[in-house]
């Protein structure tokens, strides 16, 4: 259904539109003169000011995976985060544990492990779909590079970013 | 004779020339700083003291581009258009006087005795560079830009054209340096208050010099592109306008003639209601060469401040619809500016000095 | 000096009225109309002539030109560009052409109108602006109302035209 909007009627003098005009004139050089003499303090100076301490607990920064308190890297290579991640950015090689390991039964580790961070969205679902508590978005938001290749972060890249996660649950610790 | 002439002519085209582009640099880093402290930021501050060598940044950036020229262009015309888009807003200064006298030269290039018509003939060639370059792009955006400007550009030169009929009606002379020496005689157009405020006959003439200034800064406004006037080159409705399809110098171009175009219009508001050079109580350039320098300050100070106007009105009012631009401009200000001349003929008939 | 400016003046303004002529495509040969108006009015101030050589860049190059292109860019007219040159057309249009111009060049010769010497002007520098206004608005004051009216007459009748058109 159409909808007809009626236009206020305006008066003389508003519809001159002078008033107006000198109104928002006034509006503007206020907020000029109070930013050129540092009235108004909203711009934060990037690199030598950070924001970093004002960040929120759930800042979705950098996708990082994580060691445990035990150093074991937590993941399984599972491969549902690679499956679910939207841009496609998450590429994952497993391995086989050798039967020796202490954590033989898990079975799979992440030979290689590579986000793109040129495709990343920075979406959280793969810390979201993750059974493992193994990746984590950190609060890492500067991220550069020279080439194309810098931009994706490998294992070890990865493992830096993430560093230990402490009261994640241990359960291949206790389980047979 | 013919030859001093020659060299003190060039002598002053190039100092001009270099004052001119100068200040276009510096008008685009004052336009970026200035909206940045009007929306409560900063600005580039980054190049050198608080960014001042931005415009040297920003022109090799613009040198430095991939100068690509689109496959579906009309290649003549599409470079043909961004130095007619300049060439116009330059050569009008050529008469327009920006001091006094310096070691008894007189400080214009050339005082001819049409002067103002010059002004309006080679304005109104501006157009050329925006409607070619909306039709050679050959695309949609650019060429509907070309047009709105071609439109918005003839409607506004009227009331450009009437608004001043009142100065000239008043001083009898096309003549802009006519025009300034009239004001130092008798006051400033619009401040009658300088020199013999006493008179009340000025007070009576202010009236339509005052609408006049007004009608005529507006379509100034008009003429040069900017908001709350800028259809052309809308970017919410045409993308860029009739510069979409250019990257690098020849965008550069379009860009920094705009603001010749700004500092060629303040000038000419200058010249004609805001007393040229002068100041009251400061002498001229025939008191010695460092009073001539003072005057020329002078101009371009008053040149600067009008520039402030200009970003300031930018930063401040939204877009005209084209309607309503073009009901302004024919209904209203036409009008205006042709009672303003009834006014100004009666007042100067009926009311002697 | 004026002589070379004179020639370098008339070169451009038969230079690029020619062109208007010789392109085929309408944009160039409007734009090459702007151009000749330039060398016109250039030619119009080396005489000193500055109020009618203003006018014309004025009203000719800067109104009358930009609306022409404003027309023709709106009709898109590409239909010229692919015309094929008739050559019986293009070689009649020559020789008549020639033939004026060999009939004018004669007349002008045997014109003894054209042979009068013309004395230098007493002041050199007249102020054209005030001349032309004075004479229009004294001796030819009631044709200049008369005119106007009539151009007045012109558009109120396109406007009536177009707007009966609309409906
Ligand atoms: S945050 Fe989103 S886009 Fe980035 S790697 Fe995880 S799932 Fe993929
Ligand atoms: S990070 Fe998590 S979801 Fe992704 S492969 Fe490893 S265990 Fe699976």
């Amino acid at each position: 259904m159409a909808i007809t909007v009626s236009r206020p009627k305006l008066n003389w003098s508003e519809r001159l539109y002078l008033p107006a005009i000198a109104a928002g004139m006034a509006i503007t050089i206020k907020h000029f003169k109070n930013m050129l003499f540092g009235r108004t303090k909203v711009t934060m100076q990037y690199p030598e000011e950070k924001w970093d301490s004002h960040m929120p607990e759930h800042y979705r920064g950098a996708p990082a995976l994580v060691r445990d308190d035990t150093g074991r890297v937590r993941c399984v290579a599972c491969q549902l985060c690679e499956f679910i991640c939207p841009p496609r950015a998450i590429k994952i090689i497993p391995g086989e544990i050798p039967a020796g390991d202490r954590f033989a039964k898990v079975e799979k580790f992440p030979h290689e492990f590579d986000i793109d961070m040129i495709r990343c969205i920075y979406c959280g679902l793969c810390e979201e779909v993750c059974p493992e508590q193994a990746i984590y978005l950190r609060k890492d938001y500067a991220i550069t590079g020279f080439t194309r290749a810098d931009m994706v972060h490998n294992k070890e890249k990865l493992l830096e970013i993430g560093g230990v996660m402490h009261g994640v649950v241990l359960k291949w610790n206790e389980k047979k | 004779m013919d030859y001093f002439f020659l060299t003190i002519s060039l002598v002053k085209i190039v100092a001009l020339l270099a004052v001119v582009l100068g200040m276009m640099n510096y008008t685009v880093y004052a336009e970026r700083r200035i909206s940045a402290l009007i929306q409560d930021r900063l600005g580039p501050n980054r190049v050198g003291p608080a960014g001042l060598f931005q415009p040297i940044a920003d022109a090799a950036k613009f040198l430095l581009k991939e100068d690509f020229t689109p496959g579906h262009v009309n290649k003549f015309y599409y470079w043909l258009a961004p130095c007619l888009a300049m060439i116009p807003a330059i050569t009008t200064l050529a008469v327009v006087p920006f001091g006094s006298t310096l070691f008894g030269v007189p400080m214009v290039i050339a005082d001819i005795n049409v002067g103002v018509l010059f002004v309006f003939a080679i304005a109104s060639l501006g157009v050329y560079g925006i409607v070619i370059a909306g039709w050679s792009s050959n695309s949609k955006y650019p060429f509907l830009g070309g047009v709105r400007s071609t439109s918005q550009m003839i409607s506004y030169e009227l009331s450009l054209g009437l608004a001043v009929i009142p100065v000239f009606l008043l001083i009898g002379q096309l003549r802009l340096s006519e025009v300034v020496r009239y004001q130092i005689e008798h006051g400033w157009m619009i401040a009658p208050f300088v020199g013999d405020w006493a008179n009340p006959h000025k007070w009576l003439l202010a009236i339509p010099m005052m609408i006049s200034f007004v009608v005529f800064t507006i379509a100034i406004f008009a003429e040069t592109n900017r908001l709350p006037f800028d259809l052309p080159e809308a970017e919410t409705e045409l993308v860029g306008g009739y510069h979409t399809e250019y990257g690098s110098m020849k965008f550069g171009l379009f860009f920094l003639g705009e603001y010749v175009a700004m500092i060629t219009g303040s000038a000419i508001i200058v010249t004609l209601f805001l007393g040229g050079w002068h100041f009251p109580s400061i002498p001229d350039g025939s008191h010695g060469w460092g009073w001539g320098l003072v005057n020329i300050f002078i101009f371009f100070s008053k040149v600067a401040v009008l520039l402030f106007v200009f970003i300031w009105v930018r930063w401040t009012l939204p877009r005209f619809r084209y309607d309503q631009l073009m009901r302004l401009g024919w209904v209203f200000f036409f009008e205006i500016a042709l009672a303003n001349i009834f006014l100004a003929a009666i007042i100067l008939a009926y009311f002697p000095q | 000096m004026s002589a070379l400016l004179f020639w370098i003046f008339a070169l451009i303004m038969l230079g690029f009225g020619a062109a208007v002529v010789i392109n085929r495509n309408p944009i160039a040969s409007a734009l090459s109309l702007v151009m000749c108006f330039m060398g016109l009015s250039s030619l119009f101030m080396s005489l000193d002539a500055f109020f009618i050589g203003i006018i014309q860049v004025l009203v000719y190059a800067g109104a009358v030109m930009v609306l022409f292109l404003f027309i023709i860019m709106l009709l898109d007219l590409r239909v010229e560009t692919r015309r094929k040159t008739n050559v019986v057309a293009v070689g009649g249009g020559a020789v008549v052409a020639l033939a004026f111009f060999i009939q004018i060049f004669f007349v002008i010769g045997q014109l003894s109108a054209a042979k009068q010497p013309f004395p230098p002007l007493s002041s050199p520098k007249v102020d054209d602006v005030h001349s032309v206004g004075l004479l229009l608005f004294s001796n030819y004051n009631l044709p200049f109302q008369i005119i106007g009216v009539l151009v007045l007459v012109a558009t109120i009748g396109v406007i009536v035209l177009s707007k009966r058109e609309l409906r």
